[in-house]
């Protein structure tokens, strides 16, 4: 048998590879996604000062740089038995939303977007977001990424450092804001919600008009018939910093619903020898099955695209003008055509833009009262939030001066190990014919893991001419022309 | 026009962060790319695989970024690759300069780590008592390859030569920004030096006793975060809360410092030190009141490698001594 590896797969953050495994005739016997490596953060966070592992989780990835420090410190609000006052918990609020702006910007931009702008057979040397600024123009880029900074700029604001934040203390928050800071915030954050819509623009233009796009963003090549979690809030809509957490089989039954440790009464983590990271799966639904798709499969996603399977609307207003066209255009739920997940970013990306508009509009987030004294130790906390690429769980317990002592840590990508795997099995044997291997049917394959971690790859024709013709239009908040950018 | 600069980024053990801090150059980045050529920014951005760079002549990279520690047998043979291909490289970060928050992991045995996180661990469900491996024959026809975590992590100048170094966890995009403009304008020091602007952390803090007269005091309290917030004028180190900035460097601008929070040193040891943790502990040592102060801070702060080595664990003096005699940590 001929092996096959795609070393490293490119364009996500963290080390993975592919192996693909060709019978005598060249066609896929079997694929293999292996995450190729380890650091062990649960054995050395103990020891460590509970207030302290905030800031220092952050470092578990970053490209999600807000994630694991927002989860930590929910699970550290819980060790000390405190609740951050309405104003702390709003700045977090706004802080995570910020970062979800600029996460699923990069994601969509820098790590997504080449492969249906550029082309997904174009040479590698040009399919990145290098490539991407030369096809749209100097323009364009440019203003996205000043946009997308500006998100950077309030995450660094409110968390202190562009990356890797440190305002996290139990109960609270450790930076007040001031009232002109207050309206630099809502300033950006109105040109947020113009990237969202610019995003989803251009989601439109290059996607949705896209005839050859969406028969591939609707057929059966890039499907994955999983169960699915994400976050709701008590009238069932989309929330990312704190809410329950819903779980639905794969054919879109009401599995239960959880918080904080009954995690562990849904969730358990399968090891396997060849790759090292776990694979979740739903034990309410049974024992562990296998890597496997379709009914009774106790493997689920999670993520934008799941999220957008588990709620019933989106929390602001625009976004859901969006969510409705979205579930129109596949009709059934839940949705399985992983290539969605990019469309599914998107709007959650404006969602998070008009949060943070919301959020900065609100005259409470300027109090003084940002933090509430811890004056006792309960021992034990678990954080859960919507991180951008799904359902995250940090869970701890200390000794009775808050020093850690146990941890566990269930990551985004983690649960969706399992789908993964299989996409990629999938797609390599949709490809993969009589022993073609070239670098472009290899893109493909790797197309199928990008869209559950960083990216969409949407690609069933390479784009020509080196440039595609790009207008886009922003408007202003009352309708009238703002800009016009276009790169012919 | 001049020719580009032939720049290339690795992400070794690490996250990645670093090479955001270059993306966070916004549209700065585009200005940026007039004067650099990215030939290899993997795994990250680029879709450069291992085998595209093992085929580039040697020293055909004029400049290449190292993010991340040295983890696994992977990691060491790509930055062996791309040392041979570049004519200079930079240990880009934390991690790559010092180990980082993960190198942390050698104050444990490589088995206590694994056994934590694919046994041990609540959620995990290992009936079979199976560990991730090197290689693995599944079905008993499918051969698959792990590179295998190395028994200690090491910085990017204990594997290779080493031209600059840049602290930070991440280094911050402004900073990042001054580095751009500097290369592309040939203004570099001598080989083997940190790129910095020199000044420690408390030079750039506007609560600096110096600066502020605020006068110097002994510290006769020891607090943690948890236990009460500081006065947003006064030293923080001062206030008993211990910050780690007399002895970091501070081309972050004392960004945590900013939003009343210490610092724990990702930037680096200032100028003249090798061992940022022993000089940390000095520091703070000296700086205590009396007995009963260190006392206090030895009952709130009861692990100090994970406390003064945060960041730079694998360049202790110490640790590979630790890391052999470690039996557990509580």
């Amino acid at each position: 048998m001929k092996k096959i590896e795609i070393n490293p797969i490119t364009r996500l953050e963290g080390h993975g590879k592919i192996a693909i495994f060709l019978d005598d005739s060249g066609n896929v016997d079997d694929a293999f996604f292996q995450t190729v490596e380890f650091r062990g953060y649960e054995k050395f966070l103990q020891g460590m000062p509970i207030e302290e592992v905030p800031r220092t989780v952050s470092t578990i990835c970053g490209v999600c740089r807000g994630v694991h420090f927002t989860a930590a410190m929910k699970a550290v609000d819980q060790v000390f038995g405190v609740t951050p006052p309405p104003a702390g918990r709003k700045l977090r609020e706004l802080f995570f939303n910020a970062h979800y702006v600029e996460d699923h910007t990069v994601v969509l931009y820098a790590l997504g977007f080449p492969d249906f702008v550029v082309g997904p057979e174009a040479s590698p040397a040009e399919r990145n977001v290098v490539g991407l600024i030369n096809a749209v123009g100097a323009d364009v880029g440019r203003e996205v990424l000043r946009k997308r900074g500006l998100a950077v700029k309030i995450f660094e604001l409110l968390g202190g450092k562009p990356s890797h934040a440190v305002s996290a203390i139990p109960g609270g928050w450790s930076k007040k804001l001031s009232e002109e800071e207050r309206k630099q915030v809502e300033a950006w954050s109105q040109e947020l919600v113009e990237l969202g819509e610019l995003t989803l623009k251009i989601f439109d233009d290059v996607v949705l008009k896209n005839d050859k796009y969406m028969e591939l963003v609707t057929g059966d090549t890039y499907k994955v018939e999983v169960g699915y979690m994400g976050s709701v809030d008590p009238q069932g809509l989309g929330t990312f910093y704190h809410g329950t957490q819903k779980v639905i089989d794969s054919d879109g039954k009401l599995i239960g619903t959880f918080e904080g440790k009954e995690y562990l009464d849904f969730i358990a983590e399968r090891v396997k020898p060849w790759t090292y990271l776990k694979f979740p799966y739903q034990k309410k639904i049974g024992p562990w099955k296998g890597i496997v798709e379709g009914p009774g499969t106790n493997i689920f996603a999670v993520g934008p695209l799941a999220r957008m399977n588990v709620i019933e609307g989106m929390s602001t207003p625009i976004a859901q003008k969006h969510f409705e066209k979205f579930h129109a255009t596949f009709g059934a739920k839940p949705v399985h055509h992983i290539l969605a997940y990019h469309w599914a970013r998107a709007i959650e990306m404006l969602s998070a833009a008009e949060k943070c508009l919301e959020l900065s509009r609100d005259p409470e987030i300027t109090s003084n009262e940002i933090w509430t004294k811890p004056t006792s130790c309960t021992g034990e906390g678990v954080g859960i939030i919507e991180a951008s690429r799904g359902t995250l769980i940090h869970h701890y317990l200390t000794d009775e001066k808050g020093i850690v002592t146990k941890a566990n840590l269930i990551v985004s990508t983690t649960h969706n190990n399992g789908p993964i795997n299989l996409a990629v099995k999938k797609a390599a044997r949709h490809f993969i014919k009589n022993g073609d291997v070239s670098p472009s049917i290899l893109n493909y394959v790797e197309m199928s893991f990008r869209p559950y971690d960083l990216c969409l790859a949407c690609a069933t024709h390479t784009v020509t001419g080196g440039q595609s013709p790009l207008e886009i239009e922003i408007f202003d908040k009352d309708g009238k022309l703002y800009k016009r950018l276009k790169n012919f | 026009m001049a020719e580009k600069i032939k720049t290339a980024f690795l992400l070794a053990g690490g996250c990645a962060g670093c090479e955001m801090s270059v993306v966070d150059l916004s549209e700065h980045l585009v200005d940026a790319l007039d004067s650099l050529e990215i030939v290899f920014w993997a795994p990250t951005v680029l879709d450069a695989k291992y085998s595209d760079l093992e085929a580039m002549p040697d020293k055909s990279i004029d400049l290449a970024f190292v993010d991340g520690m040295i983890r696994n047998t992977e990691n060491l043979h790509t930055v062996k690759v791309l040392r041979d291909k570049s004519k200079v490289l930079v240990a880009f970060g934390a991690c790559a300069s010092m180990g980082g928050i993960a190198a942390m992991g050698d104050l444990h045995t490589k088995q206590e780590l694994f056994q934590e996180a694919y046994k041990d661990s609540f959620s995990t469900d290992n009936p079979d008592n199976v560990y991730p491996s090197p290689e693995y024959l599944l079905d008993g026809k499918y051969n698959l390859t792990l590179p295998a975590i190395l028994d200690h992590c090491s910085t990017l100048d204990q594997v290779v030569d080493v031209d600059y170094f840049v602290g930070g966890c991440p280094p911050n995009y402004a900073f990042v920004g001054k580095l751009v403009n500097a290369i592309i304008a040939g203004d570099l020091p001598p080989a083997g030096s940190w790129l910095t602007n020199g000044k420690a952390v408390c030079d750039v803090c506007k609560r600096n006793p110096a600066t502020t007269n605020q006068g110097r005091f002994l510290v006769d309290e020891v607090k943690r975060t948890c236990d009460d917030r500081p006065d947003p004028e006064i030293c923080l180190l001062q206030q008993g809360f211990m910050c780690f900035g007399p002895v970091t460097q501070g081309d972050c601008g004392g960004s945590c410092l900013n939003v009343n929070i210490p610092c724990r040193g990702c930037g680096g040891p200032i100028p003249g030190i090798k061992d940022f943790g022993a000089r940390c502990a000095s520091m703070l040592a000296s700086s205590m009141a009396d007995d009963a102060t260190t006392q206090k801070f030895m009952d709130k702060f009861n692990n100090m490698a994970k406390l003064f080595y945060r960041y730079s664990h694998t360049t202790s003096k110490l640790n590979h001594a630790i890391a052999g005699h470690k039996e557990d940590t509580p």
